[in-house]
Formats: structure tokens, sequence, C-alpha cells
């Protein structure tokens, strides 16, 4: 049993960290909030370049093949820096090439992907509400792709999508070039501006299906989902681990009454209570991490409890953050903002978190009937 | 990130499994067995363990331990867990605490008479620490112990002490100088439970069941080879007995109940208005999704404290994490379980799965003291791993005697 990172995982975050400290500190995505910039492609391509972003991708499509834990330690420290990076969304669309996309879409698309040369994104959303069959209206239709998409995480900027369409009556994913033709992009205004979301129109755009057989998207869907939310939750972990140091540090440093507040038991609760709710997300991450892995039979219940756990984590980090911060935490210029900003894109990012807690509650139904 | 076992690991499973199947069954209480059978049960089950040296892991085999890991404890005692032997808690103290510290602060004969019969399952032990007056700030105890020649007179009276009735022996801590600040002047001994002048007084909790003990010590007289440590250098000895007892808690496998199961089957019983049975019902989801995420939490914090123990390191205030959160979380488990059955959430005697969650519901007050408070926890934490400052102590450098001091 070895229930940690490794060795040469830790020297790798550890050289990721000091390069994010360089290269994308707080202010860099404050800039980033105050519409300064957008998506930083020099930062993303410099993530590829320098290996980032590929280290689940295999050889043979221009990644590392070293598995998916060190992965996993990446979206810890990405998720720590708070890094406007299409991270997420771009390993979403890796892995749907990986697991049913045809040899040609792997060629085509994952040496780019890894490199950080492509951005990719998915696009399931149309409305409020969980992510279900009946709530998908987009169609696609002899290669052509007609609908509407909101929340588009970085849809902006994206190079490539995958979206979620009906073909047949039934539910399919589909590739689509954001740059070719019946594409129309409108940014919106989001929860979190690091992040940009887009609403996307496609009218008759041409679109090709995920690999060649048409096998029935949706398990494909829900596989990519739970695979994506193991990595979403370590990014939460590393945002709330942050938060804590964060409020950790002013507390200590912030006196009133004549003591530094850290001193008080209302505030040494509150960060403990953070404390634990992290180490709870840490481990059960770190399960999901190993299930991704090895591809356990654990993994949809493992990638749900870990995505379930880190979202209560991140969200109670960074709202006591503020509260431990006091009123100065509520101005546009304090940082508290962008860590309660981040929680709630983690949270919603792959779909309504009470479909995730009901994904816990079946996998756990259908090991107690198994 | 490696779940499995190592090879060295599976083949001490495999080694731990066929034994368990082999000389377990023969120690299967019956359903209705009473304690005192329970007990003479677990003191031959200990000394079968004993025999084939499955016990005291981490101590040294001259003292009859394995001379082992504590990887191989953790191992055994998952394995353990799958088979219907008694399991006493109190057994666990000597082994995981009373040998330790015995062995840091005792006069060695008591040691090399003591380990053996504990390790056998001959020599139970208890510890008393706390008193009416004394639960959190355990250095503000009153029972009193005088010198006399060679030896001491102890008088006065502890409480909540876990298995004194069943207990051979019991480590106590009582205040030798009360005209120094609290924690100078307290003094650690050992003592056979059956002295002149000691009387255990079982308490009932509000569940029915009795663990713990009031303890009453009228003119009690203890050898002073007996006392470990020095004279007023009691708390040393606390500290090394607490430092174990934050160990001993990873094996704890009453704070590992939880409800997920008997929640789930009760709620496949019940019909939601939404369609279907409750399972499916947001409402229950998103409740117990919480919960399970913190017990399957706190179920992955123990690999992870399994694997510092295997790399020799020693876990830091994380091992006390289960026993804070999971404790509050069963509590809540419990009233939800009796909320989603409704009025009928009140009848314990129709349905096992309401009964257990009722029971849990009282014991789960009890687990979120047992052990220190989840507010006393809560302080470790932000001072030892968060680094905050400690608390205004008003009493600490003032004679426990004065006004202000041992209040």
């Amino acid at each position: 049993m070895n229930f940690d990172f490794s060795d040469e995982e830790r020297a790798a975050q550890e050289t990721l960290r000091r390069m994010l400290a360089a290269q994308c500190d707080r202010n860099f995505v404050r800039r980033v909030l105050d519409g300064e910039h957008g998506l930083s492609r020099e930062l993303w391509r410099e993530l590829g370049w320098q290996g980032w972003l590929s280290t689940s991708v295999p050889e043979q499509y221009g990644g590392q093949g070293l598995g998916y834990v060190l992965q996993c330690a990446i979206a810890l420290e990405l998720g720590r820096a708070l890094a406007p990076v299409p991270f997420w969304t771009s390993f979403l669309v890796s892995e749907a090439l990986l697991l049913a996309g045809s040899e040609d879409q792997k060629r085509r698309y994952l040496p780019a992907l890894a490199r950080g040369e492509l951005v990719g994104t998915v696009a399931f959303a149309e409305t409020a509400g969980g992510i279900r069959g009946d709530l998908i209206a987009a169609i696609s239709e002899n290669g052509r792709l007609t609908g509407s998409k909101t929340a588009v995480c970085d849809g902006t900027d994206a190079d490539v999508t995958l979206v979620a369409a009906k073909a047949d009556g039934e539910v399919h994913l589909f590739l689509v070039d954001l740059h070719g033709a019946g594409i129309t992009r409108a940014p919106q205004t989001g929860i979190d501006p690091t992040k940009s979301l887009a609403r996307i129109d496609f009218t008759a755009a041409p679109a090709e299906q995920l690999g060649d057989e048409r096998a029935g998207g949706w398990p494909v869907l829900e596989s990519l989902l739970a695979r994506t939310a193991v990595l979403v939750a370590f990014e939460q972990l590393g945002g709330a681990e942050a938060a804590l140091v964060m409020a950790r540090d002013y507390a200590l440093d912030r006196h009133t009454f004549g003591r530094p507040v850290g001193a008080f038991q209302a505030i040494k609760h509150k960060l403990a209570d953070i404390y634990i709710a992290n180490e709870l997300a840490r481990s059960n991450a770190y399960f999901a991490a190993w299930a991704l892995n090895t591809n356990s039979a654990e993994l949809p219940l493992a990638a749900a409890t870990a995505h379930v756990s880190a979202t209560e984590a991140f969200d109670r980090a960074a709202r006591d953050n503020i509260q431990v911060h006091g009123g100065a935490a509520i101005a546009w210029q304090h940082d508290c903002q962008l860590f309660y900003r981040r929680a709630r894109h983690l949270a919603l990012a792959l779909g309504a978190p009470g479909q995730w807690r009901a994904r816990v509650v079946a996998n756990l139904a259908a090991a107690r009937a198994a | 990130m490696d779940f499995e076992d190592t090879q060295t690991e599976a083949a001490f499973r495999a080694e731990v499994r066929a034994w368990l199947a082999a000389n377990a069954p023969r120690f299967v209480p019956a359903a209705e067995a009473s304690e005192a059978e329970r007990v003479k049960l677990m003191r031959a089950w200990t000394a079968e363990k004993a025999k084939a040296g499955y016990v005291g892991f981490t101590l040294p085999r001259e003292l009859g331990g394995r001379g082992g890991s504590a990887v191989e404890e953790i191992i055994f005692v998952e394995e353990q867990a799958r088979v219907a032997v008694p399991h006493i808690e109190t057994f666990n103290l000597g082994p995981s605490v009373g040998i330790p510290v015995l062995m840091k602060h005792a006069h060695p004969e008591h040691v090399s008479r003591l380990a053996g019969p504990t390790l056998r399952g001959e020599v139970v032990w208890c510890q008393m620490f706390s008193e009416p007056g004394a639960g959190s700030d355990v250095a503000a105890i009153r029972t009193r112990a005088v010198r006399d020649g060679d030896e001491w007179v102890v008088n006065g009276q502890k409480v909540w002490t876990s298995g004194a009735h069943i207990a051979d022996w019991g480590m106590l801590i009582t205040r030798t100088n009360p005209a120094v600040p609290k924690h100078q002047g307290l003094t650690f001994f050992i003592l056979d439970m059956k002295s002149p002048g000691v009387e255990v007084r079982p308490l009932k909790q509000m569940w029915g069941r009795s663990e713990f003990n009031e303890v009453f010590f009228t003119d009690v007289r203890i050898p002073d080879h007996q006392r470990l440590g020095d004279i007023d250098g009691g708390w040393q000895v606390v500290l090394t007995t607490l430092s174990n007892e934050r160990l001993a808690l990873i094996y704890d496998r009453t704070v590992g109940r939880n409800l997920v199961a008997p929640l789930l089957r009760l709620a496949s019983h019940i019909p939601s208005p939404e369609g279907g049975s409750l399972v499916a019902s947001s409402g229950f989801c998103d409740r117990l999704a919480s919960y399970y995420a913190v017990v399957a939490g706190v179920d992955h914090i123990r690999k992870r404290i399994s694997t510092s123990l295997s790399r020799n390191e020693r876990p830091g205030a994380e091992a006390t994490i289960g026993k804070m959160t999971l404790a509050r979380v069963l509590q809540e488990m419990a009233a939800f379980g009796m909320d989603i059955a409704g009025t009928a959430g009140q009848v314990a005697d129709a349905d096992p799965d309401l009964a257990e969650i009722q029971e849990s519901f009282f014991m789960s007050a009890g687990y979120r003291m047992g052990g220190g408070t989840e507010e006393i926890g809560k302080n470790i934490i932000a001072e030892r791993v968060l680094g905050l400052p400690q608390d205004i102590r008003v009493d600490k450098n003032t004679p426990f005697q004065s006004p202000a001091g041992g209040r």
C-alpha cells in the first residue's frame, strides 16, 4: 500500500508549482478578471510544451503515457494557482478521443491538444437543469449539427468542441470544428470571468460523430464525466487548500481585541473545519485517482464521491475565507473573490451537483443490490 | 498511488485469513451470551492470538510482542473485523497504551511482570483520568495522593472510566501537590484494581448499556514503586498515554460505525412522492451522498495513515479526523433515518434498521465526547496543524489551590 503521490510525482508538482508562481501568480489571474486579457494562449502553450497537459495520453498520440495519477497531481497545482487555462475541458476532449474516437480522429486532435496548440471544450447544457437526454434538443443529421448550447466553458477561445446532440432520437457525441461554418459564438457574463463562458449556436455546422460506430453516446458521456470529475476534484482541492492558507495567514496577521483573530476559537474552529473538509476531499480524491489509473470497477462511485466531497470542501473554504477576512474581503480589489468564483465554476462545470449526489447514491444502491 | 497490498502485505493477509478461518469459529459468542461470558471468551481469544504471535505487533519479542510492524497490525485488524469474534474495546488499552507507557516510564520489573499477561488477555487495563470536575481539562483533577513512607494514600473519585468493571489493572493520575500550577502537581500510578478501598460503580448510559464506571478511592494504598515518572511529573506520563491513544483510534471499530446501508435499506421500502422509492429522490440523495462522502473520506484517510506508518512516520493530527467527523455524521444520519420514516420512525422494535438507527442516535451523542470532545480536537488541529495561537489559559501559572487555579 502506498496511498500517496510518489516521490517523482511530488517532484513534478514542485516544478510546476514554481513555474506557476512565476508565470501565473494571483496578479496574473486578476488581470483576466479585470478583463485586461482573456485566456492566455501563451501560458497554455507553455504548459503544453513542458508536457503538463499530456501525461495521461499515450506516447503514440503525442503524450507521455505516464498514467493518470501524475495528471491528477498537475490538476491539483493548476487548481491551487487558480490557473485560467482550459484544463479540464481539454482533458475531457482528449479522454473522449481515447475512449471512443476513431484512429483518424485521435491522430488529428490528440497531439495538438497535448502540445497546448488546440483548446478543446464540451457543449452539453442547453437550459437550466442537469445533464439529461430529455433536455438536449440539438440535432445532428447527415453530418450537420443544429442547436444552441449555453455556458460552454472556454467557449470563446476553444478550437474544437465535443457536442451532445440527438441523432435518430438518441444522444450521441460529435466533434465540431469551432472555426468552421455555421458557428456563432457569443460571450456570456459568467460567475467566474477567469473561465470564459459562451453561448454557441450551431446552424447546420459540419459535425463528425465521435468514433466510427454509432455505439450510443450516453454511456460514453457518463464515463467521460466521471473521468473528468476526478481531475476537477483535484483542481477543486488545490483551490480549497490555497484558500485555507490565505485565510490562515490572514488570521495570524490581523489583530483585533489585542490578539491575532486566529487566536479566537470562533476562527480557529472555522479554519479547523476547512482543514477537515479538505482532508476528507483529499482522501476521496486519492482514491478516485487510483480508481481512474487502474480503470477500477469502483471508478463511477469513487469519481462521484470525490467530486461531491471536493465541491463541499472548496465551497466551504472559499466562503469562509471571506468570512475570516471580514469586510475587506468583499472589495473588488481583494483576491478572496477569485476563490469564491472559481469554487462555484468548478461546482457547476460538470452539471448539477445534485446529479452527482444522485450518482453516488445510485452506485451505492447498485453495489448493495449486486 | 497504489491501493493494493504489496507482495509481502498480501502474503501476510493470506496467512492471517487462513489462521482466522481455522481458529476464529471456536470463539464466536452466542447471540444471548452475557457480558461475563463475552469477557471470558475475549480473554481466551486473546490468549489464542498471543500463542500465534498476533498480539503486540509493534512490541518487542522479549516482552511477548510480535516485533513486527504497524502495517501488519492494521491488516490483522481489518481481517479480524470480518469474523464474529468477541470485540471488547477495553482489551485494546493495555497493549496499545498501557505497555508503551510502562516501557517508557515504569520500573523494568513491572514491564516484565505485566507485559506478557496483558498481551495474553490475562490482565485487562483501564485508564482513570476524567473526574466529575475535570473532562477536557484533565490537569484539573482533584483525586489526592499523599505520601506515607513507601506508600501513597489515594482518596477521590474518577468517572467515565471505560471497562473499569472488568479491568485488572489501572492507570491513575492523582494530585500530589496543590500548591503549584495544575500541570506541575500531578503524579501517575499503576494499581491493582482489587486493592482495598477501590470501588467500581457501573454507569448506565442513556442508550441502556453500561460501558463506563465511576471509580471511588477510599484510603487506597499504592506502593511507591508503582509510580510512573517523577513525583509531581505525572503530566509527562499523561502526554505519553494520550499520544498512544490517538494512534489507537485508528483501530477503533466503533467509531467506524455508519448507517449508509441501513439508510439505503430503509429508504428502499419507502415510496417517494416522485414515484419509485425514496432512494432515487433528490432529497434523499442530497443528504446521503454528503454523509457517504465523509464516511468514505475517513476510510481513505485510514489508508493514508497506514501509508505513513509503513514509512515509519508518525501520523499527525489527521488521525483524529475520523473520530471528529464520524460521530457527528452518525448523529445526523440517525436523525435523518428517523425523519424519512416519519411518525413511524419513532418505533424501534418493528424494524432492525430503525433499531440500529435509534441506538446510533444515542451512542453518537457519546462518541462526540469520547477520547476528547470535537471542540478540543478542533483546537488541536488549529494549533498544531495550522499554527494558530493557543487559547488563553488563565490558570496555567497560578497555584492549583488558589481561587483562580483549577476551576
